[in-house]
């Protein structure tokens, strides 16, 4: 297509182009960061089959199944507490660090993204991945689990773990704009493990000394779980209302240092 | 604003890194319909110039123009192309799947065929970006530049790892920018690229502009002819010549910079009639480049 345009004036007309519709390239975006996601499996692992096949084997064939109903509802809030960390963290984390040392943040932000589509691609990313997993833990809980809930209660335990992606994508997000790329899967799974076991998560908080489970609250995986207990009718400790905002204030908290640090480092 | 103003321009800009000053008082102006070549050695600040007019990096004085309206708006973007020294696209994404996608974010994208046919990725639309070649990654990145059809194109070191033929098949695609009004800033080490491509060249040390002009008045910086011949004629003879600049020896070699070609070769001939292999030629971009930075360089007062 030729442009007859004497080129001053090409150059300096008023932006006349039909404009670019930000859904469209949010869209696009999130499509290929879905593709991306999906063909690497140091996000799948972790992400998709760690949290089921844990699940499988300690809510549900060495679990307290049909003996202890209670326990068994337990383990099912706290696997899908689980089953959201991991597509936080790793989502943002690992494509973070990778795209910010081979440089292809600097070209994303220099290609006409609207602000904000590269992030939010990302969060949306992360929220679809652990709505999958999601679902795919309350298949095996009503399942082989056999754990009957009504209707809300699951609608709501969906919503838990799709919305509680949130937090630890910031805190993904924070590892992501300081850790290299080769190390960041490690670093957050050095992460995530070890807050998913402190927050009691794999084994019930009364099992563990007394002096790592006083330090549970501290750890944004304990005050989901207190959300996830409060779904499933299990009395939480203090109203679900406040660790939502505890875990809110957490994810601005980290949004803000991440953003930070990427300014620091242009 | 006057239309024969520059599409990009920076003006007085100095950008600082601490306490190294990457620009000082850098005016730099863009053309439509003409590719501009910033040359300079490794650290002259032409990655941060880029950098500057992509919005990507904020000026500490000055000002800098993009399109109309200040760099890294939006609607500049829209219509600017850019491909950067260093960006690796994700590894698993197909060659096909990052063009629709980069396309997506253009008002008028090229069509995809058309950037197959320009850029000959077309064959590797279905392979992921790790399994290209270093010089099939680079035609990709200059192919994802081209793509949204930009009035304003940026190009840091195009043609690194390039082959031949896929370095001129690149310059025939610049070439037709340029006839169709795109303006162009091409940062490259091969000063041939900037001969054959660059209607103004804008050389760059230490963050100024030491020399800048068309590609023949750069080359005419200093010496204009070199003389090459096989003579027994004393070297500091030739050098008292009129028009001779220096003169050297390397074995039977004899080597003479002048200013004009003919006088000296008429009196070379006079003087040594056994002289054999005589050849002339005309400074090259590059010789005038190494003179003009070794110069500024020299005149430098800084450690």
């Amino acid at each position: 297509m030729y442009m007859s345009v004497n080129s001053g004036a090409l150059a300096l007309a008023p932006d006349t182009a039909p404009s670019v519709s930000g859904v469209r390239v949010f869209l696009l975006e999130a499509h290929s960061e879905f593709l991306r996601l999906l063909r690497a499996p140091s996000f799948c692992v972790p992400t998709i089959a760690f949290p089921l096949m844990f699940y499988l084997l300690f809510g549900i064939l060495l679990g307290p199944v049909h003996a202890h109903p209670e326990a068994a509802r337990a383990a099912l809030a706290n696997f899908l507490v689980i089953g959201s960390m991991a597509p936080g963290m790793f989502a943002l984390g690992i494509t973070l660090a990778s795209d910010r040392e081979r440089g292809l943040l600097e070209l994303k932000r220099a290609l006409p993204m609207p602000p904000g589509t590269y992030l939010l691609a990302k969060l949306a990313m992360a929220m679809l991945f652990a709505a999958i997993v999601a679902l795919l833990i309350m298949g095996l809980a009503a399942t082989l689990g056999g754990i009957s809930l009504p209707p809300t209660r699951w609608l709501l335990l969906f919503a838990m773990a799709v919305i509680g992606v949130v937090p630890f994508c910031a805190i993904g997000l924070l590892v992501g704009a300081l850790v290299k790329a080769n190390a960041a899967p490690a670093v957050l799974n050095l992460i995530y493990l070890p807050m998913s076991f402190l927050s009691g998560l794999w084994v019930p908080l009364r099992f563990l000394p007394q002096g790592l489970a006083r330090f549970a609250p501290l750890w944004p995986s304990w005050q989901l779980a207190q959300v996830g207990a409060a779904v499933i009718g299990q009395s939480p400790s203090g109203s679900p209302a406040a660790h939502a905002l505890v875990l809110l204030a957490l994810a601005a908290v980290c949004f803000a240092a991440a953003q930070r640090a990427l300014r620091r480092r242009r | 604003m006057q239309s024969d103003s520059p599409v990009a321009a920076l003006s007085h800009v100095v950008k600082r890194y601490g306490s190294q000053v990457a620009l000082d008082d850098l005016s730099l102006g863009i053309e439509a319909g003409q590719v501009t070549a910033l040359l300079g050695p490794n650290g002259a600040g032409k990655t941060t110039a880029i950098g500057l007019l992509l919005g990507l990096v904020a000026p500490d004085a000055g000002a800098v123009q993009v399109l109309g309206g200040p760099a890294g708006e939006l609607a500049a973007r829209r219509r600017t192309g850019v491909m950067l020294q260093s960006a690796a696209l994700p590894d698993t994404l197909r060659v096909g799947e990052l063009l629709q996608l980069v396309r997506g974010y253009y008002p008028r994208p090229r069509p995809l065929a058309e950037i197959a046919a320009l850029t000959g990725i077309g064959a590797q639309l279905s392979q992921p970006y790790a399994r290209l070649s270093g010089g099939q990654q680079r035609r990709l990145q200059f192919a994802l530049a081209i793509c949204g059809n930009p009035q304003l194109l940026f190009l840091d070191e195009p043609t690194t790892g390039l082959d031949l033929e896929a370095r001129e098949s690149l310059w025939t695609v610049v070439r037709e920018l340029t006839a169709r009004g795109c303006a162009i800033l091409l940062t490259t080490h091969y000063l041939e690229e900037a001969e054959a491509l660059a209607q103004r060249v804008v050389v760059l040390v230490r963050g100024r502009i030491v020399s800048e002009g068309s590609v023949e008045e750069i080359r005419a910086h200093g010496v204009r002819r070199h003389i090459r011949c096989i003579s027994n004629l004393a070297v500091e003879e030739i050098r008292r010549w009129p028009d001779v600049t220096n003169a050297t020896r390397a074995q039977q070699w004899l080597e003479i910079e002048s200013n004009v070609a003919e006088p000296v070769v008429q009196r070379l001939l006079a003087t040594d009639a056994s002289l054999t292999e005589l050849e002339v030629r005309r400074t090259g971009l590059a010789e005038a480049f190494v003179r003009i930075t070794r110069e500024a360089a020299s005149k430098c007062t800084c450690p």
